[in-house]
């Protein structure tokens, strides 16, 4: 496999400041708000999502007169944060959001918070009222550097127009290296009028940021030994794996050593699904085969993952046979949640590639590991449980299948963005994911709305790549107002609204957990039937409710989009070819599904992974006493 | 549980303070005790956080406390290989009968009478935190009015200085 993702520059995403020593460092004369756009040019930022104010207005105007970056100008703040984060995702590169100073930047609060939780290169800058007034409770005035002290991996306050440059190339060198994380950079009012000069590069002032990527080879000796040894071996691999750029290094690896390999939902891509060493994704939804190959491995191999609590389940009931050897750019995830054998501090791609060498070296000394056993009873598994759904028998549409037949009728390369929920695990299993960026999703924070804008920005990254959202009802109604934002700057996403009138994760553990009792997770028209709109649509609407108010097709019509809708599992593939077909303009179709589908498999929260159920009810056999 | 010292070098910047003290609160962990003072160096702040934790918790405070961008270095101090030092300022009831007591008390732990007014004496005392609480037990019978107390500091024994590598860094990145 070619190292595509290298061609993006996902490694080392923005030029270093301090490596562009080639370029001129002529002095000029400029206001600090012009500066600020010259930084964000030199620092090779081509896009930036994001809604003017008062106390940023002063940057709005040279960034009128800029030929390198774009200003993509959202309908909500948060769409902003959200853009630049599926921009990020979807290139490698940092991706930028710009607000004004008060509700403009608190507004950008939960998609930095969202970045913060999956490690994603962004950098946010806010306008902040004049240095003189801050802390006077002015009119607009935040504490945003308070706010997103706690959810940004550093941020600045800068009130001198002299700091900008510096300031801004600090940020993108932050963001981007290391464990990747966002950044803000909030700037008076008076710093961007003010005079000042700019030259370029500035030199970074970081004398306590220095982000370790070469492993140890001692360490990696080790695990290399270990690997040969083990009986039954599994390759955990996370989402450091794909921010690494290493995806072409973990195919090699995995093949030489011929050990499983399990993604998780951050690194779904990372390694081709259709691979016959992928045994799945493990975790809450994972499939049983993911699951339980962790479950009983003897030996994780966990590469650019951190333990969280939606794969492991009960912690202390979390392989329990296995030894583990946790490699991570960053050292505090190395022991946090789960003891370490051999802990590896590093970049997932250097690891991987000593760890390559270090392994041919014991296979050279006749050490290969022999892993048949395992993977006898991985294969069984993997044949007995696949994942899968039973069609609804009311003849409704299945949501599962809507998703799976977007996958298999995408054109290659397709970008997936889902929201948070149910559509989102079964994007999880029923798109088969080939390469790496191609699926974007809010996996640590679970922020619900994340599609739609997430799916602009990585079409505005990649405009040749096809891109899909796929929402659903509860979450198209958080962030919807952005395909105006599409519709206008003709960015043409693709959403499949999976319209089962419900909060259908919600509804499906109330099912499981609350004895079916409904409470506030019906979207579509009540019950009792003192919703009119909903009763006017007459009886035959019933087992098909979904949400119907608003009404999605004429709500994207009016916002500058195509909007299709799919009732029947008859027209499924035609309606989802005529969006396809459509590639000038954003698409919008509203798929009404059946409410009482639920995702499986499942291991319910707060308890063991050996607890994890194939479907309702239905414990998996493995065969072993220890189970029974 | 057990009590830790940890001296942090931090960049003289707004906020790193809170920072540091909003991880603590945020990863669940109490401090004991928190000092803050410039080093020789103007650009360095050096802060004394004692804390009561588990190994295992501490090892992860001080990683997540690694990863702030102002820090700069962070060790731990051993109580046996080093001098820790707390301030107690203590206003202390106070009449003609009860006064030479006091003064003996505080001769007695070498601590200082700083101020004297007809119904109280103020005393300064330094020390490790069994000192002073030993001598707090001892002025309590008379009748504590007021007391204040400084965050303990501590300074490895011997010739070397923690500080010399982080001051290079910062002459490095200057």
């Amino acid at each position: 496999m070619p190292m595509t993702e290298q061609a993006t520059g996902a490694h080392h995403p923005q030029p270093r400041p301090r490596s562009g020593g080639q370029q001129s460092a002529a002095v000029e004369h400029v206001t600090g708000a012009q500066s600020l756009i010259r930084s964000l040019e030199e620092v090779g930022c081509d896009t930036v999502f994001g809604i003017p104010g008062g106390a940023i207005l002063p940057a709005y105007d040279p960034m009128m007169d800029s030929k390198k970056v774009r200003h993509i100008l959202v309908r909500h703040e948060q769409g902003a944060g959200h853009a630049a984060t599926g921009y990020a995702q979807a290139t490698g590169k940092v991706g930028v959001c710009m607000a004004t100073s008060g509700p403009g930047a608190t507004n950008l609060v939960t998609p930095i918070a969202d970045a913060h939780m999956d490690s994603v290169p962004l950098v946010a800058i806010t306008g902040q009222v004049s240095s003189k007034a801050i802390g006077t409770d002015a009119f607009q005035e935040a504490d945003i550097v308070g706010i997103t002290m706690p959810i940004t991996k550093h941020n600045f306050l800068v009130t001198r127009a002299e700091d900008i440059p510096r300031t801004i190339a600090e940020a993108f060198h932050i963001a981007s290296t290391g464990r990747p994380g966002p950044v803000l950079v909030d700037i008076a009012k008076d710093a961007l009028q003010a005079k000042t000069t700019f030259s370029w590069p500035p030199a970074h002032d970081l004398p306590g940021y220095r982000p370790v990527t070469k492993p140890h080879a001692k360490q990696i000796r080790e695990a290399a030994k270990l690997i040969c040894q083990a009986k039954r071996p599994v390759l955990y691999v996370g989402g450091g794996v794909m921010k690494s750029g290493a995806t072409a290094e973990l195919k090699v690896l995995a093949e030489l050593t011929g050990v499983p390999v399990c993604t998780t939902l951050m690194a779904l891509g990372s390694f081709p699904d259709s691979h016959p060493l992928h045994v799945g994704m493990p975790g809450m939804h994972g499939s049983v085969t993911g699951v339980t190959a962790l479950q009983k491995s003897d030996l994780l191999i966990a590469l650019g993952t951190r333990f969280d609590d939606r794969v492991t389940g009960k912690l202390d009931s979390f392989a329990p046979f296995a030894k583990i050897i946790h490699a991570d750019i960053d050292p505090a995830e190395i022991g946090k949640n789960r003891a370490v054998d051999v802990p590896i501090v590093g970049d997932a791609r250097e690891v991987i590639a000593d760890l390559i060498q270090a392994v041919q070296a014991e296979h050279t000394d006749g050490n290969a590991g022999d892993y048949t056993a395992w993977w006898n009873d991985l294969s069984r598994w993997r044949d007995t449980y696949p994942l899968g759904y039973d069609l609804p028998t009311d003849g409704s549409l299945s949501p599962q299948q809507v998703i799976e037949r977007i996958g298999a009728l995408a054109p290659k390369s397709t970008i997936f963005a889902a929201g948070v929920g149910q559509h989102q695990m079964w994007a999880s299993h029923f798109v088969k994911y080939e390469e790496p960026r191609t699926w974007l999703n809010s996996g640590g924070a679970g922020t619900m709305g994340y599609a739609v804008p997430a799916a602009m920005g990585a079409k505005v990254g990649m405009p040749e790549r096809t891109v899909w959202a796929i929402d659903g009802d509860g979450c198209f109604q958080m962030t919807n107002q952005e395909l105006v934002t599409c519709a206008l700057n003709n960015i043409p996403i693709k959403v499949a609204i999976i319209n089962n009138g419900a909060l259908g994760m919600v509804r499906q553990w109330q099912t499981l957990f609350y004895n079916q009792r409904y409470s506030n997770t019906v979207l579509h028209a009540d019950e009792t039937g003192h919703d009119t709109v909903g009763s006017q649509l007459g009886e035959s609407m019933a087992p098909r409710k979904g949400t119907r108010v608003p009404d999605f097709v004429k709500l994207s019509e009016a916002m500058g989009c195509v909007a299709l809708r799919c009732e029947d599992p008859a027209d499924l593939d035609k309606v989802i070819a005529e969006a396809n077909a459509i590639n000038d303009r954003t698409v919008v179709i509203d798929f009404i599904v059946h409410e009482d589908a639920m995702v499986w498999p499942m291991v319910a929260a707060g308890t063991s992974n050996d607890e994890v159920m194939a479907a309702r009810g239905v414990r998996p056999d493995f065969g072993d006493n220890e189970d029974d | 549980m057990s009590k830790h010292t940890l001296s942090v070098l931090v960049e003289n910047t707004p906020g790193i303070l809170a920072r540091i003290a909003a991880l603590f609160s945020r990863r669940g962990f109490n401090i004991d005790s928190l000092a803050v003072g410039v080093t020789e160096h103007p650009d360095i702040s050096r802060i004394t956080i004692v804390v009561n934790v588990e190994d295992l918790p501490l090892e992860q405070v001080t990683k997540q406390l690694n990863k702030l961008v102002n820090v700069l270095k962070i060790v731990e101090l051993e109580s046996h290989n080093a001098i820790e030092r707390e301030l107690v300022l203590v206003k202390v009831r106070a009449d003609n009968e009860t006064r030479s007591q006091i003064v003996e008390i505080v001769q007695l732990f070498r601590a200082k009478t700083v101020d004297v007014s007809p119904e109280a004496v103020t005393i300064e005392a330094t020390g490790g935190s069994d000192k002073l609480g030993a001598m707090l037990k001892m002025l309590e019978p008379f009748g504590i009015k007021e007391l204040v107390q400084s965050g303990t500091i501590a300074i490895g024994r011997g010739g070397r200085s923690i500080t010399d590598r982080s001051l290079r860094a910062l002459d490095r990145s200057a």
